[in-house]
């Protein structure tokens, strides 16, 4: 029989805040290292 | 919401990691990280080849990258015996609060990140000796000699004294007598550092199994190393100034700082047999801090007093 019902892991409050950190931190990373790619391009295009 | 089989049992719950920004941080050893960015931009600015100023920035932000990749390389390897010991113990790994394979991940994507971004914005070679450096610090150092040799940390010191030379090879290309002058000022640094540490760390190394000269040697012979060592790291942290890439100011700054390193090491070499507080060791473990920290900071002085007179 199939039903429809909640997942069965459900985050403890520490954990939801745990991964949303993590998840901010990655996102900041990526930007950052987009940035630093691009800067590092500009900046050999004017050496 | 999900579709599922109500009859299907019940997995056991899987642990998620409550680990935070700050713990992966915790693993590229900060206070290190600083100490090889110092060092780093030290080795770029005494170089005779200025870099776009971009460039150079990037380039100092790779090396630390690099430095705090074998950093968590080395937490992942050294999980077991960090437990061991109070120095080391709160460490993300051994705490749980990062698994290993994380740790290992983590220092991987960071040693190839560090190495593509160090080549992009200098070049080849120094990406090339980044490589290396991190792979004598977690492979040469950690896996291979920290655990067999009461020598550790003499060849294994080699890994924190590279970075210099990265930082000069990244603005020239290449090696030089300044550069390695620099590099032996830190390899020369590094045993009476960590000798003093391990002397009123005995215990904590001998509980891990760890073989450091206190343990295995004693600590007279210790003390002695120690003071052998300072008597020859004391000249060199002179010889920037005797081969002319660094002013009179820093001559007497360096050998100000050389002859009260000498002083602290000979009050280790006095120290009674069996002192229990270390007293004198503990002195010269903050006091080398201190010495390193100020002859590169004096030789970044010098070299912008340098580059202001010289317009």
């Amino acid at each position: 029989m199939i039903v429809e019902r909640e997942d069965r892991i459900r985050l403890t409050e520490s954990e939801k805040r745990a991964q949303r950190n993590r998840s901010i931190a990655i996102g900041v990373v990526l930007v950052a290292l987009v940035v630093i790619f691009y800067l590092v391009t500009v900046a050999k295009m004017a050496s | 919401m999900t579709l599922v089989d109500a009859q299907a049992p019940i997995a056991p719950r899987e642990a998620i990691s409550l680990s935070e920004p700050r713990d992966f941080i915790e693993l590229l050893k900060p206070r290190v990280m600083s100490l090889v960015i110092l060092t780093a931009v030290t080795g770029l600015v005494v170089a005779p080849v200025h870099m776009h100023p971009m460039l150079a920035a990037i380039s100092i932000l790779a090396i630390a990258i690099g430095a705090g990749a074998a950093g968590a390389l080395n937490m992942w390897y050294d999980a077991d015996i960090d437990a061991m010991m109070t120095r080391t113990a709160r460490r993300p790994v051994p705490t749980g609060r990062v698994t290993g394979e994380t740790a290992l991940a983590f220092g991987l994507a960071l040693s190839l990140l560090s190495v593509c971004l160090l080549g992009l914005a200098s070049n080849w070679f120094a990406a090339g000796f980044l490589a290396f450096t991190i792979f004598f610090y977690a492979v040469i150092y950690t896996i291979g000699l920290k655990r067999f040799t009461p020598q550790n940390i003499v060849i294994g010191g080699a890994a924190g004294a590279f970075p210099p030379m990265v930082g000069y090879a990244a603005a020239t290309g290449g090696l030089s007598v300044e550069s390695t002058i620099l590099f032996l000022i830190i390899f020369l640094w590094t045993p009476p550092h960590f000798w003093a540490l391990a002397l009123f760390k005995l215990r904590d190394y001998g509980s891990a199994g760890v073989p450091m000269l206190p343990n295995v040697a004693g600590e007279r012979a210790t003390r002695i190393q120690i003071f052998a060592y300072s008597l020859v790291l004391a000249p060199i942290g002179v010889a920037p100034f005797l081969f002319g890439y660094a002013g009179p100011a820093y001559g007497v700054v360096s050998t100000l700082l050389g002859l009260n390193f000498l002083r602290h090491a000979f009050v280790v070499l006095k120290m009674a047999d069996g002192d229990e507080k270390m007293i004198p060791a503990k002195k010269l473990f903050g006091f080398s801090i201190l010495y390193l920290f100020g002859l590169f900071a004096m030789l970044l002085v010098d070299a912008a007093i340098t580059m202001t007179i010289g317009g």
